[in-house]
């Protein structure tokens, strides 16, 4: 009974079961390449409802626990608890005229949302949502991740040297700087979990992590070390948190998108939380377990009701748990300067993750703590 | 069936912004004024272009970053057979990033980092 259950939750959570059966419904209908093509459009339509809607949720939870971690309620007013309120805002700047610079480069001024919004939802489409729940699936997966996310700043230096503005040009020169610095603490970290796994495909990751348990107590030290440099430098590379300075508020009045108004502004705000979501998706796919379920070896009824809960339910509740973490530090420490950000990278955070790679490889290979 | 989902997110985001952008050309009100054309700098009028020197420490870290993502990539195969190769493969690793980490002391040492 108790195998054939779990077998039966089993495949009924492997959506690549329920996707397999709708591609032969509709091979029954429709010829071919007819079905392949209604099912991209099902998948847009898909990327852009997930984009939009973990997008005002990021944005109304931002609000909330700066307030709360600041002492004040937040928006309270439109909706119940606010909740209402960011919706107001996005047709508010729907509403608002987009406006061209007389002086600037008109082409990338305009060709920038474009880059940094397909960046995000490029990487948004590698996350694993569920077994077999994901989107975009190749062999290098995790390497294919870093270099469509690094579009992004193509886009956000191309907005600052097409508004031929002072403020967006300094705005977008830190940016790059500080994100390319970043991006190879992320990188080395991300090296650090293919390492453990052997693999850099995604699904493959998280299916290890549901079968031997989560990374970060598999790989115990070396991913314990590489989870906190991840944290620290996944809010770099969201231009967030003690790392916001490409848009100081009070020294360049919005950075890189100083010369963008309504809705051309608002694809950066919308890409800056989906990185954000992405950036947290990345950390509990590759150290948390993705979709895999908690279990806690010999407790056998603890791990059955566990299993119970759909995969895509884990998945999103350990991103939101990254998020809040990632909000925690954004609210946390106040503004660097931008030497002491790029020498917390040169001089520390990359040494470290290189040692901890390091360490990682002495781990795996010689099998130090590890039951695989 | 991932390149075409691969392609189809491109077009998806693609057409996102394009959709949106339609979308507030029509709702959003025109209007023209000479003062709104002009280079957001603190209230006052714009003086001179944008595009002038900016410090060249951004450019070194560039030179850089460039070196150790180029190292990266290098290991990320390594990364995935590390197991089958075992103790000779770490130990071919760890000259070569013996080197990269030289490299980046000299950096160091030479004040490359340092922002003046």
């Amino acid at each position: 009974m108790g195998e054939g259950l779990g077998g039966a939750i089993d495949s009924m959570f492997n959506l690549q079961t329920w996707t397999s059966a709708i591609h032969a419904w509709l091979l029954g209908l429709v010829p071919e390449w007819a079905a392949i093509l209604l099912e991209c459009v099902v998948v847009a339509l898909l990327i852009i409802t997930l984009y939009a809607v973990f997008a005002i949720a990021l944005i109304y939870m931002e609000r909330k626990v700066c307030a709360f971690f600041q002492c004040r309620l937040g928006p309270n007013r439109v909706g119940k608890w606010g909740l209402l309120q960011v919706f107001s805002d996005v047709f508010k700047m729907l509403q608002k005229e987009i406006i061209n610079m007389r002086k600037s480069d008109m082409f990338l001024h305009d060709l920038a949302p474009f880059l940094v919004v397909t960046a995000s939802m490029l990487t948004f489409a590698c996350l694993p949502w569920n077994k077999g729940g994901h989107i975009i699936d190749f062999n290098v997966g995790l390497f294919f991740m870093i270099a469509v996310s690094s579009i992004g700043v193509v886009g956000i230096l191309l907005a600052g040297l097409g508004s031929n503005s002072k403020y967006p040009m300094i705005g977008s020169m830190r940016a790059g700087a500080q994100l390319i610095s970043y991006e190879i603490s992320i990188g080395i970290t991300m090296l650090t979990i293919v390492a453990l796994s052997g693999t850099m495909q995604i699904s493959e990751i998280v299916q290890q992590q549901a079968d031997n348990g989560w990374n970060i107590i598999r790989g115990h030290v070396p991913a314990v070390i590489a989870f906190l440099i991840y944290l620290i430098a996944g809010n770099a590379e969201c231009n967030r948190g003690p790392f916001d300075l490409p848009e100081g508020e009070s020294e360049l009045t919005a950075g890189y998108h100083t010369e963008y108004s309504g809705m051309h502004f608002g694809y950066f705000y919308l890409a800056e939380y989906l990185n954000l979501f992405i950036a947290a998706g990345i950390a509990s796919t590759i150290f948390l377990g993705g979709w895999a379920p908690l279990h806690i070896a010999g407790l056998d009824g603890f791990n059955g009701v566990m299993d119970a809960i759909p995969g895509a339910v884990w998945f999103i509740g350990k991103t939101f748990f990254v998020i809040f973490l990632l909000m925690w530090e954004r609210w946390t420490f106040p503004r660097l300067r931008i030497d002491h950000i790029l020498s917390l990278e040169w001089k520390y955070l990359m040494p470290l993750s290189l040692i901890n790679l390091l360490l990682m490889a002495l781990v795996v290979v010689f099998g130090l703590g590890i039951n695989v | 069936m991932n390149f075409t989902l691969f392609v189809t997110t491109i077009v998806t985001g693609l057409a996102f912004v394009g959709v949106v952008w339609v979308l507030a050309k029509l709702l959003a009100p025109r209007s023209y004024n000479a003062q709104k054309e002009e280079a957001f700098e603190c209230g006052i009028p714009t003086r001179g272009t944008a595009y002038m020197q900016f410090r060249v420490g951004y450019y070194l870290f560039a030179i850089l970053f460039l070196m150790f993502d180029v190292e990266t990539m290098f290991l990320f195969p390594w990364a995935v057979v590390m197991r089958s190769l075992g103790p000779a493969g770490l130990l071919s690793v760890v000259f070569f990033l013996f080197i990269l980490i030289l490299g980046l002391a000299y950096a160091w040492r030479k004040g490359a980092l340092k922002w003046q």
